[in-house]
């Protein structure tokens, strides 16, 4: 919030001066009833490997985390640019896999990638789009200083916070929106049924009929799931709903069975169809593929779109932009070792203790190492992890992660932060709703904001022009 | 709208209208212990059979006192009939059918799951009991007005109120079928003197001991609560008045979709054949007969309406 010297940076301006104004007890007790506000919409998760714990809340904080519109006018055109290069990307994988050839990435990047899938050779997704709906997590170091952390381009979670998070602060502090031009973002669920409706697949006719899919209301993100679909006005089914009916994917409706044009799984690749994937899945449709394939579905996103996700693909994504839009990459990434190459893995080793080192293809900041945050014991057992199957890591420096602040019982304090912008992309274009998840480490000086670590989230404003 | 939505809906209003009658049993149990300790076991056992749990009670080897029956039915979740597996299953289903419902309606049934099960974190004394109760029943009164003021009227509307009736007349139902030798004829003609307090057990588990008074007044008989509970068409737990509503729920489920059904039929039938009356046949035939009828034709038709709208495959 503070810029060098100590000022209020320029973003944050009218909101101090509410919030100065403002009882410290009124917005101490207007973030309990948030607390109560979240419990009763049923906003919960639960933790995976805990089946039978209480549902949990993710905290929240009530201070708005804001992006000027310029900052945001530049975090937009360079994400929309890195979207549209994955995309060229993944076409280009499933096709002549130029960028392979001209030796720009190496090859056992996508052949020992698990999220490869050799069925998706030479077929096209409707309308052309792979990653109808993808994150893209980001960090700020400095004034106008952002990096790329990683592409979630698999099914990203989290825009059910981005949405009710506003609603939540509506709620409690109606008069500052009056004071602070803040941009929406409650157009985000209309735009997603356009946006998937306009991949309808070449047999739908008429209009479109969108479902989404779950794993049901056992999955941690049930929540999200059934938000999306009641926002959309779109069925939610599971893998028991659906079966093939006349060579289309169908849902077992109250008068019989009724074809499905576009389908916005929130289930992974593996459990599709067990049919063609995973035998042993009974969250999927048996022959969704063919169906697929022949035409008769659009699966949003697109099979075999996670080898985008993997981490060590990661660290080629400048080399990936230039390579399919000719232009340098407008946000940098975060300079990347990758351990799988021995001079990669000397540095790093020497240096583990300054490092944060991730799982190539890990997620939800599990078996992560935070270089400082470590013990000597961590570090030496993480050594030792890491030696016996480098190939399985990247590392990074500990970036010197931009703090915003966070409301407690002593007042105003400093947390890390990250942004998690959601895009929406289809023929008609790129959609990024302004602002997106900001997540926030509740803990003072930690650096992992992930909720399943105890993370907290926060609404996040882009200021208009 | 989906087969499983459809079934969640009616599943969740069956469940909602279970836990409301259930806290009704309890009550009803509960007095007549107080009132009288010497039959209060027997009463216990009665109660347990109404709620279908007696089964599941005598399993846990527990002998009939107060404290462990009400315990058993509040909360303990061996028991599926207990208030908090009930109000579980209820906001289980309406997760299911979250997109179904409004905002209102999702946060009231959440709500109350959060309540009561707040509520029954530890063994209900019995001086808190009677307030216990009472939020149970305004948590459902809640769910009810949020549903009533937003919901619209869809075939999920109708899938909903059919749950709530079906559940409701096998509730009534049952309460007939275990005090029916109550209400025989032959016993009320010995003249034993009438037994109060066990006619104001039927008629409090079915919230209706003032309205049964305003409409027969002082004089209670065997003919007149039977036929309270059966024929009359005013008495919202009644027979008659939930097989009304069902066939009511039904026809506009049936023109909605410009379809007729097996189950739209057999509604039908239950209705025009098991509730026409007058009181006196239906002694005539006898009364446990048929109580025991209707039951089997409410379940049936409970399983043809999961077929006809393929609530499951």
């Amino acid at each position: 919030m503070q810029g060098q010297g100590g000022d209020t940076r320029a973003p944050y301006q009218e909101f101090c001066e509410w919030f100065n104004a403002e009882e410290p007890a009124r917005i101490h007790r207007k973030a309990q009833q948030a607390e109560a506000f979240f419990r009763t919409t049923g906003i919960t998760f639960n933790v995976y490997g805990q089946e039978d714990a209480d549902e949990r809340l993710i905290p929240f904080d009530v201070v708005p985390r804001i992006i000027s519109a310029s900052e945001w006018r530049r975090l937009s055109r360079g994400i929309e640019q890195r979207v549209r290069a994955l995309n060229a990307f993944l076409y280009d994988i499933y096709h002549r896999q130029e960028i392979l050839r001209a030796g720009r990435v190496p090859v056992e990047l996508i052949s020992r990638n698990e999220a490869f899938l050799p069925m998706m050779m030479g077929m096209d997704p409707p309308g052309g789009v792979y990653t109808h709906i993808s994150g893209t997590d980001i960090v700020r170091t400095g004034p106008n200083e952002f990096y790329v952390l990683e592409d979630n381009a698999r099914t990203p979670s989290g825009v059910s916070y981005m949405l009710e998070n506003r609603e939540t602060m509506l709620q409690m502090f109606p008069e500052l929106f009056a004071k602070v031009p803040v941009r929406e973002v409650s157009d985000y669920p209309i735009n997603l049924l356009r946006s998937l409706a306009a991949c309808a697949p070449p047999m739908c006719g008429g209009t479109p009929t969108v479902a989404v899919l779950t794993p049901g209301i056992h999955n941690s993100a049930y929540f999200e799931h059934s938000f999306l679909a009641d926002q959309m006005g779109a069925e939610l089914v599971e893998g028991h709903d659906l079966r093939v009916v006349g060579g289309r994917v169908a849902m077992r409706t109250t008068q019989g069975y009724k074809p499905i044009d576009v389908l916005y799984r929130r289930v992974d690749d593996d459990f599709l169809d067990p049919l063609n994937f995973r035998p042993d899945s009974v969250l999927g449709v048996p022959g969704i593929w063919d169906v697929y394939r022949a035409g008769g579905i659009t699966i949003a996103n697109a099979p075999g779109t996670g080898i985008a996700d993997d981490k060590a693909l990661y660290s080629y994504m400048p080399d990936i932009i230039e390579f399919y839009t000719g232009e340098r990459a407008l946000l940098p990434n975060v300079p990347t070792w990758r351990c799988s190459e021995p001079e990669h893995l000397r540095e790093v080793l020497d240096k583990l203790p300054e490092l944060v080192v991730k799982e190539v293809h890990g997620s939800g900041g599990y078996g992560m190492l935070v270089g400082p945050a470590a013990s000597k014991k961590e570090i030496a057992a993480f050594r030792a992890k890491l030696e016996a199957n480098p190939r399985n890591y990247i590392a990074q420096p500990t970036l010197s992660l931009s703090t915003v602040p966070i409301f407690t019982k002593a007042g105003l304090a400093p947390r890390h932060v990250d942004l998690r912008p959601f895009v929406l992309m289809s023929p008609a274009g790129v959609t990024i709703t302004p602002g997106g998840l900001t997540r926030v480490a509740m803990t003072k000086g930690s650096l992992v904001v992930n909720s399943s670590q105890g993370g907290g989230t926060k609404d996040t404003w882009v200021l208009e022009d | 709208m989906l087969g499983k939505t459809a079934g969640s809906l009616f599943w969740m209003a069956r469940y909602l209208e279970r836990s409301e009658n259930n806290a009704r049993l309890i009550d009803a149990g509960f007095r007549i212990a107080l009132t009288r300790s010497s039959t209060a076991r027997s009463e216990w056992k009665s109660i347990l059979v109404t709620a279908g749990s007696n089964q599941a009670y005598a399993a846990t080897g527990q002998d009939y006192s107060s404290a462990k029956v009400v315990d058993f039915m509040l909360r303990d979740t061996r028991n599926p009939s207990s208030i908090l597996s009930v109000v579980k299953q209820a906001r289980d289903n309406a997760r299911t059918a979250r997109t179904y419902l409004t905002r209102e309606v999702w946060e009231a049934v959440n709500t109350s799951w959060m309540t009561i099960s707040a509520l029954l974190k530890r063994q209900v004394r019995d001086d808190d009991l009677p307030d216990v109760l009472s939020v149970i029943r305004q948590q459902s009164a809640l769910v009810r007005g949020a549903w009533t003021g937003t919901m619209l009227r869809n075939d999920g509307y109708n899938f909903a109120r059919i749950g709530t009736f079906l559940e409701r007349a096998d509730n009534t139902a049952r309460i007939l079928d275990v005090k029916y030798y109550l209400l025989l004829p032959s016993v009320a003609h010995i003249g034993t003197s009438i037994d109060n307090v066990q006619w104001e057990t039927i008629l409090r588990s079915v919230s209706a001991h003032r309205a049964y008074h305003w409409l027969y007044g002082a004089e209670i008989s065997a003919l007149k609560i039977a036929e309270f509970l059966i024929l009359y068409k005013q008495m919202p737990r009644s027979l008659a008045f939930c097989s009304q509503k069902m066939v009511d729920n039904i026809g506009w489920l049936q023109r909605g979709y410009g379809e007729e059904t097996e189950a739209g039929r057999m509604a039908e039938a239950l209705h025009q054949k098991k509730l026409a009356g007058p009181i006196q046949a239906i002694f005539d035939g006898g009364l446990h007969e048929y109580i025991t009828d209707f039951l089997r034709a409410n379940a049936a038709l409970a399983q043809q309406i999961e077929r006809d709208y393929r609530f499951v495959e």
